[in-house]
């Protein structure tokens, strides 16, 4: 979707503002939010790509005015609602509906250690042809899905080089809305500055983006 | 860039933080610099109930949201990451293992897992510059860098690393030569991307130890460049 969250390129967003000494949190109910995503999100009853879409789907002028952990409680509460773990009538009192059954989490404190080792690989080992080559000359297509999607708006339409094939990988356009895994291969595309930006930036830089077959078309 | 200039930068952002609200505020363009909201739109209060209702239904289990804060804020930060450039330092075939394929490598120091289950090094030298972001949300390399600080995750540095990263990083203190190709990395997939920053002159008789000291957070991100000067562990 052609969301507020797909920032790059755009103006008038100020300085980089660094704060030193940055704690890892700045609240405790930061902590406990981006710990309950996670908890939570053992269930498997949707994947990173769909927490990803969630906090997308916040209107524009919230999406600025609440700040980044904010964001995950409102998307927390989203997916719980729509995946019926929980209901809106409990998240608005805070208390379960009378008669509801206890669950035993997936995600327990003895898990925890080897959920932290492994993570969550979004690889698959799956003979998956490549349509594209290193070095091969792309161009990103110019898709418009009101969707989730990985291809930001900066490099659709523009021409790059496959730079590195990374092999075979979850398709985020399809996977956030439960529409299958569909894997495909990933690539580090290499965009010139001045193909993406004009000649404001210097001749040599370039914006690396990481692509799935389906977002790439021969140049 | 020279001491005096990079001082000076940081002395004016800190001032302008300082004379308007916290920079944290800031960089979130959030509500935090605002009078307190009333009751019912609390963070704090709604996380609380959440939680609350979450461990009420047996849908997460307490402790183990405690060990998950404990992880990322005391076992798991950039400490990892600049143990891992150290090591790159001082061992050139590491290195050219870290860059050919960074999970192997980084597995021999014990290092992988959640949000760095793919990762790719990256490395700077007086050519090239590189510089990691996520412009679509906040990907970042949790296993060598921890969690990623606000001004990474903030609608600034999102959105203008791509346009204009020599501008961002001029205004970070980093002034770069127009003859260095400027590299930046959008993590737009899975993959992670970490920075191995250039070694400092003069530290030849450093140790590995010594030189994971002196690594800095922002140097992996390709936001800093390594000083002599500088210690370790903050960002």
């Amino acid at each position: 979707m052609n969301g507020v969250h797909d920032m790059g390129g755009m103006h008038g967003m100020g300085p980089v503002q660094q704060e030193k000494n940055e704690p890892v949190f700045h609240a405790r109910w930061e902590a406990r939010i981006f710990a309950l995503n996670r908890a939570a999100g053992s269930w498997g009853k949707w994947n990173l790509d769909a927490s990803r879409h969630q906090r997308e789907l916040i209107p524009p002028a919230e999406y600025f005015r609440i700040s980044y952990y904010e964001k995950f409680l409102v998307g927390l509460i989203e997916l719980l609602v729509n995946s019926g773990l929980v209901t809106r009538a409990e998240v608005e009192s805070g208390k379960a509906a009378r008669g509801s059954k206890k669950a035993n989490p997936p995600l327990t404190v003895e898990k925890v250690p080897t959920f932290v080792a492994n993570g969550v690989p979004a690889s698959r080992n799956m003979p998956v042809t490549p349509k594209f080559r290193v070095g091969q000359r792309v161009r990103a297509r110019n898709l418009n899905p009101t969707g989730h999607t990985r291809l930001p708006r900066y490099a659709r339409g523009k021409p790059g080089t496959i730079e590195r094939d990374h092999g075979v990988f979850v398709f985020p356009d399809t996977n956030a809305h439960f529409l299958g895994e569909n894997p495909q291969h990933v690539y580090s595309v290499r965009f010139a500055a001045r193909d993406l930006w004009g000649n404001q930036t210097a001749a040599q830089d370039a914006v690396y983006v990481n692509l799935w077959d389906d977002h790439l078309e021969p140049a | 860039m020279d001491g005096t200039r990079r001082g000076l930068l940081k002395a004016a952002l800190t001032a302008a933080a300082a004379a308007t609200t916290p920079v944290y505020a800031q960089a979130q363009g959030g509500r935090h610099g605002q009078a307190q909201q009333a009751v019912p739109s609390d963070p704090a209060l709604r996380v609380k109930s959440l939680e609350s209702l979450l461990v009420e239904k047996g849908l997460v289990d307490p402790k183990a949201v405690d060990a998950l804060i404990d992880t990322y804020e005391h076992k798991i930060g950039p400490r990892n990451g600049a143990r891992v450039v150290a090591r790159a330092w001082v061992d050139s075939a590491y290195k050219q293992r870290l860059l050919t394929n960074a999970d192997a490598a980084l597995a021999e120091l014990g290092y992988g897992g959640l949000q760095g289950e793919h990762m790719v090094a990256v490395e700077n030298s007086a050519k090239v510059h590189n510089l990691v972001v996520c412009t679509l949300c906040s990907c970042y390399p949790w296993p060598v860098l921890g969690l990623p600080p606000v001004w990474y995750k903030s609608a600034p540095y999102r959105s203008r690393s791509v346009i204009d990263p020599r501008g961002v990083l001029r205004e970070l203190g980093l002034d770069l030569p127009m003859d260095v190709e400027v590299r930046v990395w959008d993590s737009t997939a899975e993959l992670r991307y970490m920075v191995i920053p250039e070694r400092p002159a003069g530290t030849e008789t450093l140790g590995e130890q010594e030189l994971a000291g002196l690594v800095t957070r922002d140097s992996m991100i390709g936001a800093a460049k390594v000083s002599t000067s500088l210690t370790g562990g903050k960002s």
